[in-house]
C-alpha cells in the first residue's frame, strides 16, 4: 500500500465519522454553529496526528472527546464573557458523563438527526443544500462554493445564515416525532435528489470544474439507506441515482455535447451500477408501498435494461409514467408521458397530451415544452414546425449544452428540409 | 490586470440567419472551438470567470417605480440596441495587448463553412482597488 492510499483511507474514515461526531456534539451541547467549529478542530487535529501516530483504536471516541474538550473550552470562554450562562453550563456538564462510544443505534440517530436538521422547514432550498453538504457530507466551504460556482465568501455567508436560522427557530436537536418524521424524511430525500440533479445536469456544463455532486449525493443517500434499510423510498432514490448516474460517460460527446438516450453508446454505461440499482429496485418494489422515487427508478431501470434503444419497453414505461402522474401530478411528468405515448401510439397521441400544457402556469412556457413538441413534430415528419420549436426551445433554455444540442437539432432538421 | 471580454451577437434574425441556420457540422465545430478556447484560458492560468448568457428571448429590463421602488419589468434587451451580449470572459493578464490577443482568438471562432467569424469582442478593463500609496 502506498502513502497515498493510507492518506485517502484516513480521509475517507474522517468523512464518514464527521457527521456522527457532529451529531453527538450537537446533541450534548445544543449549539450548531460552535459544535461545527469544535468538530472541525477535532478533524484537523486528527488529520495532523493520525498519519504520524497511527489511527487510534476508537477513532470516533477520540474525535468526540477532542471536540467535546474544544466545546467545553468554548463554553467556558462564553461563560467568562457572560456570567449568567453558568447555570446552563452546569446543566450540560451532566450530559458529558456518558462515555464517548455508545451503542450503534444512538450513532445512527445522530447522523439522521443531522440530516433532518439540515432539511429544516425554515431554510431555503439553497441553504439546505449547502448546509447538508457541509454538515453531513463533510465538504469544505471552498468545495461547495466551487461546485455551485459562487465565491467562497458568499457560500460561507449562506451557510452561516442557515445555522442562524436553525438556532432562531428554536427547534431542538432531536429526532422529530413519528408524525413529523415522514414529512421531514421526504424533505431530506428531496435535498439529496436536488444535490444529485445539480451534479448530473452540470456534469455536461461548459466549465467542467465542479466538484462531483452526483457522486456525493449517491454517497449520502447510501448512508441514509444504511440507516433506514426498510424505507422503500430511500431505496428507490438510491436506485434512481445509480440507474441514472451510470450513463454519465455516455451522455456527453468529445466536445461536451449532449447525447440523447436513444443515441448513447450503451457499451459505455456502467454495468456494475446498473446491476446494483436493478437489484435494489426489484427487491424494493416487491415489498409494496410504492412511491414516486421507486417509480422513477423503475423507469430508469427499463431504459437501462434495453440492450438497444429500439428494445426499450415503452408500453411499460408509459404505464409507469401514468402511475407517477396520478401519484404526483406535475407537468414535467406529463411531458415525459407524452414522449412515452408517442413511442407506443405514435406522435399524434403524444402531441395530444402536450397540448393542454400550454395553459399550465407551473410550466410557464418552459423550454422543455418546445423541445418535446419539436421532437414529436420531427417524429411526425413535420420538419418545418419541428425546426421552429427546436429554435424556440434553444432561445429559452439556460443550459449551454442543452442549447447547443437544440440548435444542432434545428440545423439537422433544416438540412433534411433542404433535401439531399 | 483584469479584463472583461464581451462577445456580442447581432440581435436581429438569429433564428433566420444565426447559428441555427448553419449546417450541423459547422455548429459542432464552433462549439468545440469555444470549449477548447475556455480550456486553454484555464490551462494558461488566466481565466477568472466565463459565462454564456441565455438568449435575449427571456431577457427583461427592470426599473424601480419612482415612489414605491417596486420593480417595473419590461421585455428586454433595450429596444434600441442592435446587438446583445451573448457571453463574457474575465481574464487576468499582464497587459492590454495580451487581452487583445485573446480577444482576437475568440473573435476568429469558426462560423458557417468553417470561416472565421470576426465576432466583435468588446474589451474593457475591470476596475481595481486603488494602489497602496494612494
Amino acid at each position: 500500500m502506498t502513502d497515498d492510499d493510507t492518506g485517502s483511507d484516513a480521509e475517507q474514515l474522517l468523512r464518514t465519522l464527521a457527521p456522527q461526531v457532529l451529531g453527538a456534539i450537537i446533541r450534548r451541547f445544543g449549539d450548531f454553529a460552535s459544535a461545527e467549529d469544535a468538530v472541525q478542530e477535532a478533524l484537523l487535529a486528527a488529520a495532523m496526528q493520525w498519519p504520524e501516530q497511527g489511527v487510534p483504536a476508537h477513532p470516533k471516541a477520540w474525535l468526540i472527546q477532542v471536540a467535546s474538550r474544544r466545546m467545553t473550552d468554548h463554553v467556558r470562554r462564553e461563560i467568562a464573557r457572560r456570567r449568567r450562562e453558568t447555570v446552563v453550563f452546569e446543566d450540560r456538564q451532566h450530559d458529558l458523563a456518558p462515555s464517548a462510544d455508545r451503542d450503534a443505534a444512538t450513532v445512527h440517530d445522530d447522523t439522521l438527526i443531522l440530516l433532518f436538521m439540515c432539511a429544516h422547514p425554515a431554510l431555503s432550498e439553497h441553504a439546505t443544500i449547502a448546509l447538508t453538504l457541509r454538515a453531513v457530507g463533510g465538504l469544505t466551504t471552498a468545495e461547495i462554493a466551487s461546485a455551485f460556482l459562487v465565491p467562497e465568501s458568499t457560500m460561507a455567508q449562506r451557510i452561516s445564515r442557515a445555522k442562524q436560522a436553525i438556532r432562531k427557530s428554536g427547534v431542538p436537536f432531536s429526532l422529530p416525532g413519528h408524525a413529523e418524521r415522514a414529512e421531514r424524511l421526504t424533505a431530506v430525500l428531496h435535498v439529496l435528489y436536488l444535490i444529485f440533479s445539480e451534479g448530473y445536469v452540470s456534469s455536461a456544463g461548459a466549465m467542467l470544474t465542479r466538484a462531483d455532486l452526483a457522486t456525493e449525493a449517491i454517497r449520502l443517500t447510501r448512508a441514509v439507506q444504511h440507516l433506514l434499510p426498510q424505507d422503500p423510498e430511500v431505496a428507490g432514490l438510491l436506485a434512481l441515482m445509480l440507474l441514472t448516474d451510470e450513463r454519465r460517460d455516455a451522455r456527453t460527446g468529445e466536445s461536451g455535447e449532449l447525447i440523447p438516450l436513444a443515441e448513447q453508446d450503451r457499451g459505455r454505461w456502467h454495468h456494475e451500477a446498473i446491476a446494483e440499482g436493478l437489484a435494489l429496485i426489484s427487491a424494493t418494489l416487491s415489498r409494496g408501498a410504492v412511491g414516486p422515487y421507486q417509480l422513477q427508478a423503475a423507469i430508469a431501470a427499463l431504459h437501462d435494461e434495453a440492450p438497444r434503444a429500439q428494445d426499450t419497453d415503452w408500453p411499460q414505461i408509459l404505464a409507469l409514467y401514468g402511475l407517477l402522474e396520478r401519484m404526483t401530478p406535475n407537468p414535467m411528468i406529463t411531458l415525459n408521458r407524452a414522449i412515452a405515448a408517442a413511442m407506443v401510439e405514435g406522435p399524434v397521441a403524444g402531441l395530444a397530451i402536450v397540448d393542454p400544457l400550454d395553459t399550465d402556469t407551473r410550466l410557464g412556457g418552459h423550454y422543455r415544452l418546445d423541445a418535446v413538441r419539436a421532437h414529436l413534430f420531427e417524429m411526425a415528419g413535420d420538419l418545418e414546425t419541428a425546426r421552429g420549436h427546436y429554435l424556440a426551445a434553444a432561445g429559452k433554455t439556460a443550459s449551454i449544452p442543452e442549447r447547443n444540442y437544440l440548435t444542432t437539432k434545428a440545423a439537422s432538421v433544416a438540412e433534411r428540409l433542404a433535401g439531399p | 490586470m483584469k479584463f472583461m471580454m464581451m462577445m456580442h451577437a447581432p440581435r436581429a434574425g438569429w433564428k433566420e440567419a444565426g447559428i441555427g441556420t448553419w449546417p450541423p457540422d459547422d455548429i459542432r465545430a464552433h462549439i468545440a472551438f469555444m470549449l477548447r478556447f475556455n480550456q486553454e484560458l484555464t490551462e494558461q492560468g488566466v481565466l477568472v470567470d466565463a459565462h454564456g448568457l441565455a438568449l435575449p428571448d427571456e431577457a427583461r429590463v427592470v426599473r424601480a417605480a419612482p415612489k414605491s421602488g417596486e420593480p417595473i419589468v419590461t421585455d428586454g434587451p433595450f429596444a434600441e440596441s442592435k446587438e446583445f451580449l451573448a457571453g463574457y470572459w474575465i481574464i487576468d493578464v499582464e497587459s492590454a495587448e495580451q487581452a487583445y490577443a485573446f480577444a482576437a482568438r475568440a473573435s476568429a471562432a469558426p462560423g458557417k463553412g468553417g470561416e472565421p467569424m470576426s465576432i466583435p469582442i468588446e474589451v474593457r478593463q475591470v476596475m481595481s482597488r486603488p494602489p497602496e500609496d494612494l
